[in-house]
C-alpha cells in the first residue's frame, strides 16, 4: 500500500543524501587527508595483529598463505595448560604483580602524604625533583645499577658487612628467593616519586577550609592527615587501584628479562618471557600466541571486574 | 604558634625519611659515575663509594673509540630525532582532526585509537606483522610500530578542546583551509603541550632497547646504545653465574677482570647522560604534561 508520493521521494532522498555525503567529503577533504594515513596506520599496526590470534588455532607455518594453514582447534591451548613451566611463569607473574600492588601502589601514597607535610618549599621541591629522576632512565640502565649495587662486592653487601648483619657477602642476584623482592624493590625505586605526583595533585585540590576548621577544633597534624587528607584523596586512590588491578597480568617483562640469569630463571620468567623464549626463540608460534591470548583474556576479565567494582564503589561514595 | 613535641618528632622523622629517599635515589648514579671514572683494574679491589680512587678517563676513551659504540650512538640519536618528529606530526594531526566536532568520521576515528589503549595483538602477531611488512632488519622498525600513542592523542585533543573555537571560525571566514588552521593557528597555541609530548616521545625512543633485541639483534648497522648496554649487562651476568656455577664465589673476582666493571659503568653513564643533562631543565614540562594527562584520565 505504498503511495506514489513515497515512491518518487525515495530516490530523491537518496540523491540528496549522496549529494550531502559528497559535499561533506569535499568540504572536509583536508581533515580526511590529515587523518587517513594514520587511520590506515592504526588498522595495520594495531588491528591486523589481532587477526594474528588465529595463529593460536593453527599448526602455523610461516610463509604459507592463510588459506593453506592447518586448523587444529584448541590443541595448543591444551598443550599450554598441560605445560608445567607455564604454571611456573603464571605463579611468578602473579607473585610479582601482587608484590607490586602491595608496595608499588601503596608507597607512593605514603610518600605523597609525607611530602605534603613538608612546609619548606625548596626542600620539598628538591626531594620531588630527585625522586622523579629514575622514572626517565631506561630499564637497561636501572638493571645495570641494581646489578652493580647488589653484586658480591657491591654497596649493599658492604653496608650489611659494616653493620655486622652478615659475615660474608650475599650473591643477591644468584639466589632465586630474592628475585621477586629485587624486582619489586627496583620498581619502587624507579617509580615511587613519579607515581606520587597524581596523589599530590589530588591533595592540592582538597579544600583548605577543611584544614582550618579542623585546626579550630584543635585537631593535630596526624589527625588532619588521617581524617582530611586521606579521605580527600580516596577517589583518586580508588581509580588508581582499579587501574592497577586491571593491569595485574600486564606487569611487563623488561625488568625481569634484564635482571634474570640462568640461576634464578625459575623465579624470574613471566608470561611474556615464556612467549619470547618458547614462542619466538623456539619458533613455537602457535603455543606462544595461545599464551598471549590467555594473558589478554585474563586482563580484559580483570579490567571488567575492577570496573564493575569501581562503579559500585563510586555509587556508594556518591550517596 | 608553638609546636608540640609530637609535631617536632614527626618533622624530624619526616625530613629524615625524605633525605634518605633522596640519598637512595641519587647514590647509585653517583657511585656508577665514580666507578666509571676509576681505573678498571683498581675497581676490582672494591670499596669505591662516590669518589673515584684512581681517576682516569680511559674507560670512556675505550668505549667511545669503539666504532661499534660510535655508530650505536648515531643510531640512537637518529631514531630519537626522526621518531620524535614523525611521532609528533602524526599525533597532532590525529588529535586536531578528532577535536573537530563537525568532522563526519570523528567518532569512528577516535574510537579506533582509543580501543588500542586496551587491547593489543601481543608479541608474536606483531612480530609476524613486522616480518610480512619486511620491516625486520630495517631502521624503520624503530619508527613505524610506535608512531602514535593513543594516550598522547587524547592528552593533546583535550588541550585543543580547551582553546576558544572562535579563532578557528574567524580563520575559516578569512578563507583558510583546515590544514592551514591546524598548522598556523592550532599548533602554535599548543606549544607547551607539544613540547611536553615531544620530550616524552624522545625519552621513550632514547630508552628503548627491546625492539632492537627483537627485530635487529644481529645487524651491527642498526644497533642502539641501550641495546649495547643490554648486551654488556647480559655478559656480566653470564660471567657472574658461570663463575658461581663452576668455580664458586672465589673465582668471580677473576671473572670480572674479563669484562671490567668500570667499562660497563662508563657505558651506563653514556646511555643515561642525555637524560641526566636535560632533565633539570625540562622537569617542569614533564610535570605539566603529567598533570594534563592526570586531569583527563
Amino acid at each position: 500500500m505504498k503511495s506514489t508520493g513515497v515512491d518518487t521521494s525515495m530516490p530523491m532522498n537518496r540523491n540528496l543524501k549522496r549529494k550531502n555525503i559528497w559535499s561533506t567529503i569535499s568540504q572536509q577533504k583536508y581533515l580526511i587527508m590529515m587523518c587517513l594515513p594514520f587511520v590506515i596506520w592504526v588498522i595495520v599496526f594495531a588491528y591486523v595483529p589481532l587477526w594474528g590470534w588465529t595463529m593460536a588455532f593453527q599448526d602455523y607455518r610461516p610463509g604459507l598463505p592463510f588459506s593453506q594453514q592447518e586448523w587444529v582447534g584448541f590443541k595448543y591451548f591444551i598443550e599450554l595448560f598441560q605445560d608445567n613451566y607455564f604454571y611456573l611463569v603464571l605463579r611468578n607473574t602473579l607473585a610479582m604483580s601482587l608484590l607490586g600492588l602491595a608496595f608499588g601502589f601503596t608507597l607512593p601514597i605514603v610518600l605523597a602524604l609525607l611530602l605534603n607535610e613538608i612546609k619548606n618549599d625548596l626542600f620539598k621541591r628538591t626531594v620531588q625533583t630527585v625522586s622523579y629522576l629514575p622514572h626517565f632512565v631506561s630499564w637497561v640502565v636501572v638493571a645495570s645499577l641494581v646489578t652493580e649495587m647488589l653484586s658480591g662486592s657491591g654497596t649493599v653487601n658492604n653496608i650489611l658487612l659494616a653493620l655486622g648483619i652478615i659475615d660474608k657477602p650475599i650473591q643477591f642476584m644468584a639466589q632465586p628467593q630474592y628475585f621477586w623482592w629485587i624486582v619489586t624493590g627496583a620498581d619502587v625505586w624507579k617509580e615511587i616519586g613519579w607515581n606520587s605526583i597524581i596523589f599530590l595533585a589530588a591533595i592540592s585540590s582538597i579544600n583548605p577550609e577543611l584544614y582550618e576548621a579542623a585546626t579550630v577544633d584543635g585537631a593535630g597534624r596526624f589527625t588532619k592527615m588521617l581524617h582530611i587528607t586521606l579521605p580527600g584523596i580516596m577517589p583518586t586512590v580508588m581509580v588508581i587501584l582499579v587501574m592497577t588491578i586491571g593491569n595485574l597480568v600486564n606487569i611487563g617483562f623488561e625488568k625481569q628479562m634484564l635482571l634474570r640469569n640462568p640461576l634464578v630463571k625459575e623465579y624470574a620468567d613471566v608470561i611474556d618471557l615464556y612467549i619470547l623464549d618458547f614462542g619466538i626463540g623456539g619458533a613455537r608460534y602457535a603455543l606462544g600466541t595461545a599464551a598471549g591470548m590467555f594473558k589478554s583474556v585474563v586482563s580484559v576479565i580483570l579490567l571488567f571486574i575492577a570496573n564493575t567494582f569501581s562503579k559500585r564503589f563510586a555509587d556508594i561514595r556518591v550517596v | 604558634m608553638k609546636r608540640s613535641a609530637g609535631d617536632l618528632i614527626f618533622d624530624v622523622i619526616n625530613y629524615s625519611l625524605m633525605i634518605i629517599l633522596a640519598v637512595v635515589t641519587l647514590y647509585p648514579f653517583l657511585h656508577v659515575l665514580a666507578v666509571s671514572l676509576n681505573d678498571s683494574i683498581d675497581t676490582i679491589r672494591g670499596g669505591i663509594t662516590i669518589f673515584p680512587r684512581e681517576f682516569t678517563l680511559a674507560n670512556y676513551k675505550e668505549i667511545l673509540s669503539s666504532p661499534n659504540i660510535a655508530w650505536a650512538t648515531f643510531i640512537s640519536i637518529a631514531r630519537t630525532v626522526i621518531g620524535t618528529i614523525t611521532g609528533i606530526i602524526a599525533t597532532s594531526m590525529v588529535a586536531y582532526v578528532i577535536s573537530r566536532q563537525d568532522f563526519f568520521a570523528r567518532r569512528f576515528v577516535s574510537g579506533l585509537f582509543v580501543v588500542t589503549m586496551y587491547i593489543s595483538g601481543g608479541m608474536i602477531p606483531s612480530y609476524m606483522l613486522m616480518r610480512s611488512l619486511h620491516l625486520i632488519n630495517t631502521f624503520w622498525v624503530y619508527i613505524f610500530p610506535g608512531l602514535i600513542s593513543a594516550f598522547n592523542v587524547i592528552v593533546l585533543r583535550s588541550y585543543i578542546d580547551g582553546l576558544p573555537i572562535d579563532l578557528q571560525e574567524s580563520a575559516k571566514l578569512d578563507g583558510a583551509n583546515d590544514f592551514i588552521i591546524y598548522a598556523r593557528i592550532i599548533m602554535p597555541l599548543c606549544t607547551p603541550v607539544i613540547a611536553t609530548l615531544c620530550l616524552f616521545i624522545a625519552v621513550g625512543h632514547w630508552n628503548s632497547w627491546f625492539d632492537t633485541y627483537l627485530y635487529n639483534p644481529f645487524n651491527e648497522k642498526l644497533t642502539t646504545l641501550q641495546f649495547e648496554l643490554q648486551k654488556m649487562l647480559t655478559n656480566a651476568q653470564a660471567q657472574m653465574t658461570s663463575s658461581q656455577d663452576i668455580y664458586g664465589f672465589a673465582h668471580s673476582e677473576q671473572a670480572k677482570r674479563i669484562s671490567p666493571d668500570s667499562l660497563r659503568m662508563a657505558m651506563t653513564i653514556v646511555a643515561t647522560l642525555p637524560i641526566l643533562v636535560v632533565y633539570p631543565f625540562v622537569q617542569k614540562y614533564f610535570m605539566q604534561g603529567l598533570i594534563l594527562g592526570a586531569v583527563k584520565s
